[in-house]
């Protein structure tokens, strides 16, 4: 309803590229849904009707990484997993986000051991972590805002053009 | 009611057996290395222990010797519960594997070999089976680090962030 009033006559309404190309990427962002441990089961429960996901476009969780732009790093990554989970990264084509989800993918958690990556920001650029054991969907939610937030910041033609780097 | 199975295995191997430990109702026979498997063999058959529950080991250093291997036995005609040791030295600690006598054998000594580091000899396939393949060391060892990374407080938050491998792209 708000979009008709600035139409004008002609029914055009013009805005930067750089708004509109952010604005379709954070408009239907599909996720894949690592879920590793037990933040999987609070992923899902955000996914499910209460706390919906799917008012962000992100309906359900694609299997495949070609076809995802979101990799919700959900649970703890063991040092056996952390080569699976670098593959599955390179396999999602650009532009691609990762949200480190609880403590253990964030920084470890309370494993400070010999099996478990203390931080899965050792195989992969993170962009947004949300902390907690695990998470609220609530703290998820918010984690996913301050995704798009961050994105509707950027500046994508300037990075097509390597004149500044990918925020 | 345990004593005539324990003195019918003390008298047939008697050179085998170490030392008999009883404690709280559990049963431990401590039994060298190199007759490990008569004995197993014997309790298998004869005395119907048909079920091996665990295989695990633990480290005493720097106590010696070092190293002691346990294998839980259950059996299911008598309802009773043993348990045999084998103590080992901490230099290359070797013990016969139970593969062939029990097959659940296989995993728990894989187990056992991954993470403490004792040798199964006349294991069909010894290999790692927690930790990655190109792992250098065995974790569960006293002397092997507790702490992979030093927790990170304020005092030395800048330090750590400096040694951590992040990843770039």
């Amino acid at each position: 309803m708000g979009l008709e009033t600035k139409l004008g006559n002609m029914g055009v309404v013009t805005a930067r590229l750089e708004d509109l190309i952010n604005w379709g990427r954070t408009g239907a962002m599909w996720p894949l849904g690592f879920g590793l441990a037990c933040c999987a089961i609070e992923m899902m429960s955000a996914q499910a009707s209460n706390y919906d996901l799917s008012r962000f476009g992100m309906e359900l969780m694609r299997a495949s990484p070609r076809q995802a732009d979101l990799m919700i790093v959900a649970g703890r990554v063991s040092r056996k997993m952390a080569p699976v989970l670098r593959r599955l990264y390179d396999q999602m084509p650009d532009p691609k986000w990762v949200l480190s989800m609880g403590d253990c993918a964030s920084c470890g958690g309370v494993y400070n051991n010999y099996a478990i990556v203390q931080g899965v920001d050792e195989i992969v650029p993170v962009d947004v972590y949300v902390a907690g054991c695990p998470p609220r969907p609530e703290a998820l939610i918010d984690g996913i805002v301050k995704l798009h937030e961050k994105i509707k910041r950027s500046h994508p033609l300037k990075e097509a053009r390597g004149q500044a780097i990918k925020v | 009611m345990a004593d005539p199975i324990i003195e019918l295995v003390k008298n047939k191997f008697a050179d085998a057996i170490e030392e008999v430990i009883e404690f709280r109702g559990e049963t431990t026979l401590v039994v060298k290395a190199d007759r490990l498997l008569d004995v197993c063999t014997f309790l298998r058959d004869d005395q119907k222990f048909d079920f091996l529950s665990d295989v695990s080991a633990v480290d005493h250093y720097p106590a010696e010797p070092r190293f002691a291997v346990n294998y839980h036995l259950y059996s299911m005609e008598q309802n009773r519960r043993l348990r045999l040791k084998v103590r080992l030295a901490g230099a290359d600690p070797i013990v016969p594997s139970a593969t062939p006598v029990w097959p659940a054998a296989n995993w728990h000594e894989r187990e056992v070999y991954d993470l403490i580091g004792i040798k199964f000899s006349g294991h069909p396939d010894l290999r790692r089976i927690f930790m990655p393949d190109d792992y250098l060391g065995h974790p569960l060892r006293r002397d092997a680090p507790l702490v992979y990374e030093e927790p990170q407080f304020t005092h030395n938050f800048n330090d750590v962030g400096k040694r951590k491998p992040y990843a770039k792209e």
